[in-house]
């Protein structure tokens, strides 16, 4: 579901910088309304809005690192926390400002009533957001394996000072993966605009949301966060259908908790890489 | 404590004593007494979370929760129950202390962005239990006609009452605290936040004192809860969320994380900056909000009172205990 | 770097400060014949501004035609608006200011229960009278404590009654419910529950979501496995918008679906699209202005309003802009007779009788300070993209 692919914006940034980037819920709030902006607005077809917002979205990512984050590499914990709190805030409310607090929606990506599967019925969008979420978690893959830019950006996560003595620039690659994770986030939010709207301040609680499913998939795994992200969607439902549905967000909040306080390093990530990594 | 500390210490006293005396004469200001009020009760969060965050080390997106429990407890028990407001009030500090403490053993051995993100979670779980448990907190819709406080069978509803009730509590909060920071305790807190390891290795009980401090500071956020509740005379989860939480982590920044006197102002300015002065910019208040917690965080981590004592040239600014890791 | 930081930092608190400080000593305007004010407190940003915005542009829009027309017997009109940022806590400072520092005699809004149950105590000790534009039956009950406070909007009780009286008129009287989990949700569950056994309707399910959920299949799933006769669906924002659609395309809309009030407003339509075919809810009649009947005492206020508003704003009327209308108007009305004495205000008020606005044709008396009835109500259905009135 959706959470995966929040999840997955989170692990990126993470990956590379081992920073938790709180405004990653906002990325995938300006992807859907940048969408909004350019199929309503300039009147563009749905797939090229799709590209535009992201690379709209990639562009404030590139913003945020650039004047900010670099500013605060050697900042504490705590004040990197508060600075990507504060820069969530600014987005929000930059998109409150530029597109007004009303809901916006955007037609679906292909036409089509829903197909009916046994009862359920299904959306086409959906399958739309499952496709893009598992095209992007292979794309990442194999980024991050195989090609020389995945690598160094991984090297530089597991020791910026090494990674830069062998020559890798590691201001660009944590540029590289603001920009990634902007990018992701944004596809994550046009795909799911034509189902639930988006509107300026969905953000918040799908970034937590989806930093519970990055956490329980393994911070770093990205097809642990595609599991994690489809298990939170399932026990929201299943929440939703035989618990009161009023506290079906909380679902993902406690599996949140439980999974920080019992098994940091997630589900699928490994316990030794756990134990190296700081919690 | 030395003179100075005691000459601030007397000295704000006295400022605060005979504040609402200057304003009331003042038609365009006297509303100035509400305010401080309210200030003065979210001091009482942010001196916890001060004692927390700038002095443990420790981050914590929860205190709206801790400040909605201490609320609601008082609200629901002088409502439902009928009991003495007074009363109530210990139950709402021991219920918090109870579930900081539950909540504390787990989480606070996480760190920096972990234990933010536990204590948001937290957070926001206990807002969605307050909306939901409609037959309890009357959920959304809210709690109305709460009883206000009584002192010898007068009602306390005038602000000026509230006013001298809520910051005398506040002064006695301070003194507390300070104490604490003084001794031993106080000693071992900031050898925590310097180098945690360190502490251990010389036999600090690193663990059981930051549980401590989290307690503390839920107790304090509960306590000013009930006097909320009984201010207001109505509840609802809004005044509760992450928002809140936020705002008072950005009171407790922007004063200076490391000073009580630092959370202090950094309330009181707040406060006012949010219910009076940023009306001109009503729409802007996210964006404005979002600015100063930026702009704070990058160049001013000490915030208000660093500049202040600097500009004093007094008081040496210890080097490392904002910047640098945690 | 850090010194240039620094005095950034400084430069921006300070002109924070000075920003407030100006507002303060700068003296407001001072008028040859004295302004009558009135003070308004609406929920501009924050979640409840897509009721405060047109609330606050109606206020505005209605103050400035008085204004053009002379003011209140020849004292301009002055509107002292205020945000309370859909929060508790400031709605309950931003009375206060408006009682201490601009001194009105009388105030309009809040706009949310929520926030005007906070302020219920204020006004009733400073004895000032409040209008509030929230539909919240407990804004006006207990009758003792509230001997300052009315309110213009219908109570949820009468949407449900009215709902009901439909619903026996078709002959559905098995129902389900669905609602969101804010005030207005939720208190309408209430009223639901309650009236539902002394109306003879029996509600076989009972379901809740949250006002930021993106899918309702499972709530609409359970629903269907109760076979109800017809299903409400009570909420605000996108997921009024996400019900009908998800009604629509499980299939399920061969069971009539009615919407709360609060889906009567044309973006609404616009956003649910075709889905919304066929929706029926109980609507106040500022909303269908031009499909009623010649005959209704309203038509012609609602319809000036209508035109005044959408040829200012250029943008569709609503609900909650009739409400700022009815208040405002009321307020207007009362200066007019009275001058701005708070308590002449208060009685003038409780014995305003007939009096025609955008929600109903009010009358109030020393124990109703709502003056509404489910008559004041107007079944509409979704034809074709806009609303027409329902068949009974």
């Amino acid at each position: 579901m959706i959470y995966a692919l929040v999840a997955i914006g989170y692990n990126v940034i993470y990956n590379v910088t081992e920073i938790i980037n709180f405004a990653q819920g906002e990325f995938v709030m300006l992807g859907g309304l940048f969408a909004v902006f350019f199929v309503g607005t300039l009147r563009l077809p749905v797939g090229v809005a799709f590209f535009g917002a992201i690379i709209a979205t990639g562009c404030v990512g590139f913003a945020m690192e650039r004047f900010v984050i670099r500013r605060a590499r050697d900042a504490s914990v705590l004040s990197l926390i508060i600075i990507t709190i504060a820069v969530s805030i600014l987005l929000k409310g930059t998109a409150m400002f530029c597109w007004g607090k009303d809901p916006y929606v955007l037609p679906a990506f292909s036409p089509g009533g829903p197909i009916l599967f046994g009862g359920a019925a299904i959306q086409p969008q959906a399958l739309w957001v499952l496709g893009v979420s598992a095209l992007i978690v292979i794309c990442l893959t194999l980024f991050f394996r195989r090609s020389i830019y995945g690598k160094a950006m991984l090297a530089c996560a597991d020791n910026p000072s090494a990674a830069r003595m062998t020559g890798i620039p590691v201001r660009q690659m944590v540029l590289l993966s603001f920009v990634l994770s902007a990018a992701i986030g944004a596809a994550a939010g046009v795909v799911i605009t034509p189902i639930s709207l988006m509107e300026y301040d969905r953000g918040a609680l799908l970034g937590l949301k989806g930093f519970g499913a990055a956490v329980l998939g393994g911070l770093g795994e990205f097809h642990g966060a595609l599991m994690a992200g489809a298990i939170l969607g399932l026990a929201e439902s299943f929440c939703a259908g035989y618990l009161s549905s009023g506290y079906k967000d909380a679902v993902a909040l406690v599996l949140l908790l439980l999974a920080l306080f019992f098994k940091p390093e997630g589900l699928f990530g490994s316990s030794e890489a756990a134990k190296l990594k700081e919690f | 404590m030395s003179r100075k500390d005691w000459g601030i210490f007397l000295g704000t006293m006295l400022l605060i004593g005979i504040f609402p005396w200057l304003v009331k004469p003042f038609k365009a200001v006297s509303h100035y007494i509400d305010i401080m009020v309210f200030a003065g009760i979210f001091t009482l969060i942010s001196i916890g979370l001060s004692m927390l965050m700038g002095y443990a080390g420790q981050i914590s997106m929860a205190q709206a929760a801790f400040f909605g429990i201490g609320a609601y407890t008082s609200g629901i028990l002088t409502t439902r129950f009928g009991l003495n407001p007074w009363l109530v009030m210990p139950a709402g500090m021991l219920l918090a202390a109870v579930v900081a403490w539950l909540l504390g053993i787990p989480a606070l051995r996480l760190k920096g962005h972990y234990l933010a993100m536990a204590t948001l979670g937290f957070g926001v779980i206990v807002h969605i239990v307050l909306s939901e448990e409609v037959n309890w907190t009357g959920g959304p819709s809210g709690m109305a006609d709460i009883p206000s406080l009584t002192i010898a069978g007068a009602r306390l509803t005038s602000e000026i009452a509230y006013y001298y009730l809520v910051w005398a509590a506040v002064f006695l909060v301070l003194l507390f605290c300070f104490l604490v920071l003084h001794s031993r305790v106080g000693r071992a807190l900031r050898a925590i936040h310097e180098e945690q390891t360190a502490a251990e290795a010389m036999g600090v009980p690193t663990a059981r004192l930051k549980v401590q401090v989290f307690v503390l500071s839920a107790v304090l956020a509960a306590l000013a809860g009930s006097f909320y509740t009984h201010y207001v005379t109505f509840l609802n989860p809004g005044s509760f969320n992450l928002m809140w939480s936020i705002r008072f982590m950005l009171m407790v920044m922007v004063g200076g994380m490391q000073s009580l006197w630092g959370a202090l102002l950094g309330t009181v300015l707040m406060t006012f900056v949010g219910n009076e002065w940023l009306q001109v910019f009503a729409d802007f208040e996210i964006l404005a909000y979002g600015a100063i917690l930026l702009v704070v965080a990058l160049f001013l981590p000490r915030g208000l009172v660093s500049l202040i004592s600097q500009g004093f040239g007094s008081r040496k600014v210890r080097p490392s205990l904002a910047d640098g890791s945690s | 770097m850090r010194g240039l930081g620094k005095s950034l930092a400084s430069v921006v608190l300070i002109g924070v400060l000075l920003g407030g400080l100006w507002n303060v000593v700068v003296p407001s305007r001072v008028d040859a014949a004295e302004p009558y004010k009135i003070g308004a407190v609406f929920s501009i940003t924050g979640v409840g501004s897509f009721l405060g915005e047109p609330e606050k542009k109606t206020a505005e829009m209605i103050a400035e035609e008085v204004n053009k027309k002379g003011g209140i017997n020849g004292h301009p009109l002055e509107l002292v608006v205020y945000d309370d940022e859909s929060d508790t806590t400031k709605c309950n400072l931003a009375v206060k200011k408006l009682i201490k520092k601009d001194e009105v005699p009388v105030i309009v809004g809040p706009i949310r229960s929520g926030e005007t149950l906070a302020v219920v105590s204020v006004v009733e000790e400073a004895h000032v009278p409040l209008i509030s534009c929230a539909t919240s039956y407990k804004i006006v009950t207990p009758i003792e404590s509230r001997q300052w406070v009315f309110k213009v909007a219908a109570s949820d009780a009468h949407v449900v009654a009215k709902l009901f009286d439909y619903m026996k008129a078709k002959g559905w009287t098995k129902i389900a419910i669905m609602t969101d989990s804010t005030g207005y949700g939720a208190s309408a569950r209430e009223e639901f529950l309650r009236l539902a056994p002394e109306s003879g309707i029996t509600i076989l399910a009972d379901e809740r979501f949250g006002p930021q959920d993106t899918d309702l299949t499972p709530q609409l799933t359970k629903i269907r496995s109760t076979q109800p006769q017809a299903i409400v669906n009570w909420s605000v924002g996108p997921t009024q918008i996400i019900a009908v659609k998800n009604w629509r395309d499980l299939g399920m809309d061969s069971i009539p679906l009615f919407q709360s009030h609060g889906f009567g407003s044309k973006k609404n339509l616009e956003l649910a699209g075709k889905a919304a075919e066929g929706v029926m809810l109980a609507l106040a009649r500022v909303n269908v202005g031009p499909i009623l009947p010649d005959s209704q005492p309203q038509k012609k206020a609602i319809l000036d309003y209508t035109k005044a508003y959408e040829d200012r704003f250029k943008e569709p009327i609503s609900s909650f802009g009739g409400h700022a209308s009815d208040a405002m108007n009321l307020a207007i009305a009362a200066l007019q007779a009275v001058g701005p004495d708070p308590a002449k205000i208060r009685d003038y008020l409780e014995k305003t009788t007939k009096f025609v606005g955008m929600h109903g044709i009010f009358n109030f008396t020393p124990q109703d300070h709502n003056g509404l009835s489910k008559d004041d109500l107007e079944m509409v259905v979704v034809k074709n993209g806009d609303w027409a009135l329902a068949t009974w």
